[in-house]
């Protein structure tokens, strides 16, 4: 009886102009016109939105956990690119 | 005094809404997959909305205080002025989006030129409903156009589905009360411009213009096919055997 | 009594032994780094390493809430023809609608473990996986939707709040969207047994025969006793469980009966009063055999219930075929145009 499921797609929401776009869920459509529909009816019907993307979960390419260390520890210690790195006199501002 | 042309006009637009809004409420929980489901129920309620805000505009038309439920639930069949395309029974995919093609894009040329009229109730509530029905005449393409050029069985059963709908077509573009001519979109003149939209869908589905002939209308005149009885029957029962009450 | 059978009758709960491996084999599994994440409170992310049993646990309990989503449609589907006003009709049509819309976000959430929605759907199906034995019950009257909506919406609440917290991102992410929506179900619900309590005297008996009948199983939706529930203590440890089932019932109880004064209307345990010393109130034994005989199958929608979501599943094949096959028609003549 087990059919081959619609592929898997991912969506994203801009809930209003000047945000991003932001992973709201997934759900599963034939092709991408009517995953860009579905997403409509399932992840905006309470005005969530204004903008939808849909991609295929299959064309994800993500990072994984096992090359968490090598990917994300090196820039723990960079802490020269946050400005409250630096001290800056008082009163100066605009700084 | 009540403008019964008008009165009646507004009842039609009213009930093609509900009743088709019923008959797709149907589908909730029974569609081929669950985001159809959650398409489908987005769908019914545009309708019901529509038919709604049709229904409070048809009370005040008529001047003796019924609300929308009085209306929805308080007339029989005979009093009922929607087409006999809505009202037939709706169970199969490929009926329901055959049927949504053709009644969603009559709907489409019907509000866009109603958003119009000199009526101004009317001229708004089709403003609002034209861009619900843009979606509705999106979605019935789509499908069409994957049950059309889908599987052989699905292109058969689309054909089938398509032909049994079509008498029930010519129906929609009943000419318009000639008191009502100058205020409000007359569906007679409708009928090259939504067959020309339904061709374009047809063929690209591969699938054939249906060859038949049209049904006998009178869905306006309040003279339906037996399928509404019934199902209004199931409607409007349990608000009956209340009288009075509130809900 | 034991409950060792007792599985998925609540949703968002899970009671069951686990379903045998759904693929592959188990990999090696870094058991520290999984302890140290649960004892940060960190969540734990799809691609994480996690131990099998949990991932196995979490596919189980997570699939089963998904089926009784979508069952759940049924009972209350079954008056959306029927509604008594247009009013009515709406809301219930976007209620229902929603029940579907959180199944699908709660599939999805067990796909990131890596199952198929399609295979749970078919474990549903097959009577492999289940989904919450409240759901078999029938609809009899209008006020059903009513009781439906403050009791069974509520009791599902008071569960899912704490899922939200839940140790397995996606499913927390899931249970924040389905509890941010599932707010207007229980108040809808209420708002109708309110309209009928103070309707006419036809009315107010609809509405209290509905919660006559919905009151004890709705109890039973939050599981066996604590003593007799075996996986509790595990999900506790890992994070996916919050509170017992015991606490969760105590709340529902607690949060239920000055609502119910609220709406006129009584529930039918003659042991319910006020506890000060406790400061909660006390509620009668409930009577877990009966639940017993719906799980096992005979409860009174047991069979209506499958009949109907495996029509529709069957009734829908064509279509779906047929999709693909556009699908794949489309993607060959797009490549062949490039
Ligand atoms: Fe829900
Ligand atoms: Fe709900």
């Amino acid at each position: 009886m087990s059919t081959r499921d619609w592929p898997l797609w991912e969506v994203f929401v801009r809930a209003r102009r000047g945000l991003s776009h932001v992973h709201a869920g997934s759900l599963h459509a034939p092709d991408a016109e009517m995953a860009l529909r579905n997403a409509r009816d399932l992840y905006t019907r309470r005005g969530e939105g204004v903008s939808l993307w849909v991609v295929k979960a299959s064309d994800i390419e993500a990072s994984t956990p096992d090359e968490r260390d090598p990917f994300f520890d090196p820039a723990a210690d960079k802490i020269y690119r946050h400005p409250t790195f630096y001290d800056v006199p008082e009163g100066v501002e605009h700084l | 005094m009540t403008d019964r042309p008008l009165l009646d006009y507004t009842l039609g637009l009213a009930d093609d809404a509900l009743v088709s809004a019923q008959r797709m409420g149907w589908w909730i929980s029974r569609a081929p997959e669950l985001e159809e489901d959650v398409a489908l129920a987005n769908i019914g309620l545009d309708q019901l909305g529509q038919a709604r805000t049709l229904l409070t505009y048809a009370g005040e038309l008529e001047q003796e205080g019924r609300t929308e439920d009085d209306l929805a639930y308080l007339r029989d069949d005979r009093e009922f002025r929607n087409v006999k395309l809505v009202e037939r029974p709706m169970t199969d995919f490929g009926v329901a989006m055959a049927r949504l093609l053709l009644f969603s894009t009559y709907q489409l040329h019907l509000y866009r030129a109603l958003s119009a009229s000199s009526d101004a109730t009317l001229s708004g509530i089709a403003a609002k409903a034209v861009k619900e029905v843009t979606y509705h005449v999106d979605h019935a393409t789509h499908w069409v156009l994957r049950l059309g050029d889908g599987t052989a069985g699905s292109h058969a059963r689309m054909q089938v589905a398509l032909d049994a709908e079509w008498p029930y077509v010519d129906e929609l573009f009943t000419p318009l009360d000639p008191t009502l001519t100058r205020l409000v979109a007359d569906p007679s003149a409708l009928r090259d411009p939504v067959l020309t939209d339904v061709r374009r869908v047809v063929a690209e589905a591969t699938l054939a213009m249906p060859e038949v002939a049209p049904a006998l209308g009178g869905g306006r005149q309040g003279l339906h096919t037996e399928h509404l009885g019934h199902l209004l029957a199931e409607m409007q029962h349990l608000h009956r055997s209340h009288p009075g009450a509130t809900w | 009594m034991s409950y060792h059978w007792y599985r998925g009758h609540v949703y968002g709960n899970d009671f069951g032994t686990d379903a045998p491996a759904q693929d592959g084999q188990a990999p090696a599994h870094d058991e520290q780094a999984f302890a140290a994440l649960l004892a940060d409170e960190d969540r734990i992310e799809p691609r994480d390493d996690m131990p099998e049993a949990y991932r196995k646990s979490l596919i189980r309990q997570i699939a089963q809430h998904a089926h009784s989503e979508i069952i759940g449609m049924q009972p209350e589907g079954n008056w959306i023809s029927r509604a008594p006003s247009l009013r009515r009709k709406a809301i219930l049509m976007a209620k229902v609608q929603d029940e579907a819309g959180h199944g699908l976000y709660l599939y999805a959430a067990a796909e990131t473990l890596g199952v198929d929605r399609a295979d749970l759907v078919d474990q549903l199906h097959s009577g492999r996986q289940k989904y919450s034995s409240i759901f078999n019950y029938p609809t009899l009257t209008w006020a059903d939707v009513g009781a439906i909506g403050w009791l069974v919406d509520g009791a599902a609440i008071t569960n899912q709040v704490p899922l939200c917290r839940c140790s397995y991102g996606p499913y927390a992410r899931a249970m924040v969207r389905v509890c941010k929506e599932e707010s207007f179900h229980q108040r809808q619900g209420f708002e109708i047994l309110h309209t009928l309590s103070h309707g006419t005297t036809g009315q107010k008996a609809m509405a209290q025969d509905a919660v006559n009948r919905y009151w004890w199983p709705s109890l039973m939706m939050f599981g066996p006793p604590d003593d007799d529930s075996p996986n509790s203590a595990r999900s506790m440890a890992w994070g996916i469980k919050r509170f017992s089932n015991d606490e969760l019932r105590q709340r529902f109880v607690d949060m239920t009966v000055p609502q119910s004064e609220a709406l006129g209307l009584t529930l039918p345990d003659p042991d319910l009063r006020w506890n000060d010393e406790r400061g909660h109130y006390d509620y009668g034994d409930i009577d877990f055999t009966e639940l017993f005989e719906v799980i096992k199958g005979n409860g009174p929608c047991n069979a209506e219930r499958m009949a109907h979501k495996r029509g529709a599943h069957e009734a829908g094949a064509w279509v779906r075929e047929a999709a693909d096959a556009y699908a794949d028609k489309h993607a060959r003549r797009t490549e062949g145009a490039a």
